[in-house]
């Protein structure tokens, strides 16, 4: 326990320092001559700002800067957006069945009740606040946090006549230049499900020893604190990392990353399962955790392919980008799967199903930044470097011996970080990587990663200690012991 | 009477009970049990934890037979759940006072 806090400590220390320098290394650049900041708007993907348009415009003189248009509703881009969300929703349940299976008999209902307590807390909280702080305006100007005027989904429905019930709806358009939108309050159902998500993905790493209403008040501040102020950084167009160009098409940085490294955070002060490392802790029901690996397979589509909606330069939500996504996220996954299991048959002897699909969950964790920026062959290699990469977590676990029950780190920390650094390797579509030249990028993913991974460290840290220091985090022994079935929740999971 | 109890691979359950049947056997019971004898267990690794299973699944049978029909039984089970390879399990042969068919109340010979 010690070692970790220190750990802890060391890695804060480290982080804080080099976001400091990486960002006044960034402010230095930017204050340089404002024409080449002008002329490098168009193909820059900060160009596509629309906050930031206003103030170049009179500058650049709008050379050959197309004119705002008005959003006009697309149906079918619509149409796939609601089809997207219901599938990121569909993620949830897969992962509480990839987590359920992992776990020992007695832990199974505990375990995939944290993915589903999850769907409610943020369900509600989203609408509440969630969404305000994430996509409404920014407060304060500084690209950090939105402001409360989005309240209650306030604004998502303009009452015309209250009388007749005539309502119109407001319409989210990525891209003001072209005029493709749908309604805003699918936007922010979309968005929603990431919310939900990203928090249950954290719960792999507390399984089998969590106090139930500590997990409940975690969820809530945390999706609060965290989630909701990077995903305004990130996919806001007054985020400040999005300003700076960095690439995360649906999530790297925010979802898989900032849960992955927040999870490390909470394991030390939750430490060790009780018997670990020496009892046993197979895994109770492998083709439970199988049909997650396929459920979230599944999901993911909706995951990267919808997040085409928030595309640099289009509109389009049902287009040829989202094709793209759609085609890394098949063929990723797919490598990553392989390589996985390679590398396990010729480590260890067997190619093992859990290590399969682990390998399958690490190929969509590093695709998912990357998914409408790069082309197939660079999923291809992507994938199999993730399976390699995230079963050399794994390993390493094994080695230091903390206890991520089920690999919330090794899989989402690991492969999200990863996976957010090499999209400014490869990314060729509608951005530009080192590969294409541009080293730059690499430089703004390294910084988004430090920063974000920064400041989900630091709030973490916060929001654990004071749980862990007042209600506390873990259950009695004994109650660990007997299961969290039916000490937490008075059921079991198999009555056969 | 004797009462055979063999502990054999499960695979060989098939195998076994029609080799019994053949010699007239009537009834076995049979359970799925765990242990461990010269065989030991195996280890399983999951995403990089080895563990170590002491016991491995076996199949039990008990059958209850009359004193003239317990050598032929012993050498069928033996010829037929015999693999040759180490964790082919064992036969014992048990004493039996006694035996009672519930519904009519036979005792003896006659109930088994």
């Amino acid at each position: 326990m010690k070692l970790k806090h220190s750990l802890i400590v060391v890695m804060l220390t480290l982080f804080t320092a080099l976001v400091g320098v990486s960002a006044m290394a960034e402010e230095k650049k930017d204050a340089a001559p404002a024409a080449a900041v002008a002329t490098e708007a168009p193909k820059a993907p900060e160009a596509a700002a629309p906050a930031a348009a206003p103030v170049a415009a009179p500058a650049a003189a709008a050379p050959a800067t197309p004119p705002d248009v008005k959003p006009v509703l697309n149906t079918g881009d619509t149409a796939w957006m609601l089809v997207s969300s219901a599938l990121v929703l569909l993620m949830i349940p897969g992962l509480a069945l990839f987590y359920g299976g992992m776990v020992r008999q007695k832990n199974v209902l505990s375990t995939m009740m944290h993915s589903f307590v999850a769907m409610g807390i943020v369900g509600v909280q989203w609408a509440v606040i969630g969404y305000s702080l994430a996509f409404a305006p920014d407060m304060g100007g500084m690209g950090l946090i939105g402001n409360f005027s989005k309240f209650m989904l306030n604004g998502l429905i303009v009452m015309k006549d209250a009388a007749s019930g005539t309502v119109e709806w407001t319409l989210f358009q990525n891209y003001t230049k072209e005029p493709g939108a749908i309604p805003e309050l699918v936007f922010a159902m979309y968005q929603a499900m990431f919310a939900m998500i990203t928090v249950a993905l954290i719960s792999g790493a507390m399984a089998e020893r969590v106090k139930f209403s500590a997990y409940c008040l975690f969820v809530l501040l945390w999706t609060t604190l965290v989630y909701d102020p990077l995903a305004h950084w990130v996919w806001m167009t007054e985020g400040w990392l999005f300003k700076k160009g960095a690439l995360d098409f649906a999530g790297g940085t925010v979802v898989h990353l900032s849960s992955g490294i927040s999870a490390l955070v909470f394991l030390a002060f939750l430490g060790k399962r009780h018997g670990f490392p020496n009892e046993r802790m197979a895994p109770h029901n492998l083709p439970l955790t199988l049909l997650g690996v396929g459920l979230l397979w599944f999901g993911w589509f909706g995951f990267n392919a919808g997040s085409a909606i928030v595309g640099v330069n289009t509109s389009d939500a049902a287009g040829g980008l989202a094709g793209l996504a759609f085609a890394t996220t098949t063929i990723a996954p797919a490598a990553a799967g392989l390589s996985w299991m390679i590398a396990e048959w010729i480590h260890s002897g067997k190619p093992s199903a859990l290590g399969f699909g682990s390998g399958v969950v690490a190929g969509l964790v590093v695709i998912t930044p990357a998914a409408g920026f790069v082309q197939p062959g660079a999923a291809l290699i992507m994938g199999v470097a993730a399976g390699l990469v995230c079963y050399g977590g794994i390993l390493l676990k094994a080695k230091l011996k903390y206890d991520d029950s089920l690999d919330a780190f090794g899989v989402h920390g690991i492969g999200g970080t990863f996976g957010a650094i090499i999209t400014g390797v490869f990314a060729t579509v509608g951005a530009t990587g080192l590969l294409a030249g541009n080293a730059k990028q690499l430089m703004i993913q390294l910084i988004a990663v430090l920063a974000a991974g920064a400041y989900a460290v630091v709030v973490t840290l916060i929001i654990t200690f004071i749980l862990d220091k007042t209600i506390g985090l873990r259950v009695e022994k004994e109650d660990e012991i007997m299961g969290l079935d039916q000490t937490q929740h008075s059921e079991s999971g198999y009555n056969m | 009477m004797k009462l055979v109890e063999a502990i054999i691979k499960p695979f060989k359950l098939d195998e076994v009970k029609d080799a019994l049947n053949e010699i007239g056997i009537e009834g076995i019971t049979v359970s799925e049990v765990k242990g461990f004898g010269r065989q030991k267990g195996h280890t399983e690794l999951y995403r990089g934890a080895e563990y170590v299973v002491d016991f491995i699944p076996k199949v039990k049978l008990e059958i209850a037979v009359s004193d003239e029909l317990v050598a032929k039984v012993v050498e069928s089970i033996q010829n037929t759940a015999k693999t040759g390879r180490i964790g082919d399990g064992k036969i014992f042969v048990i004493g039996l006072e006694e035996a009672v068919r519930i519904r009519t109340g036979e005792t003896g010979g006659e109930a088994i």
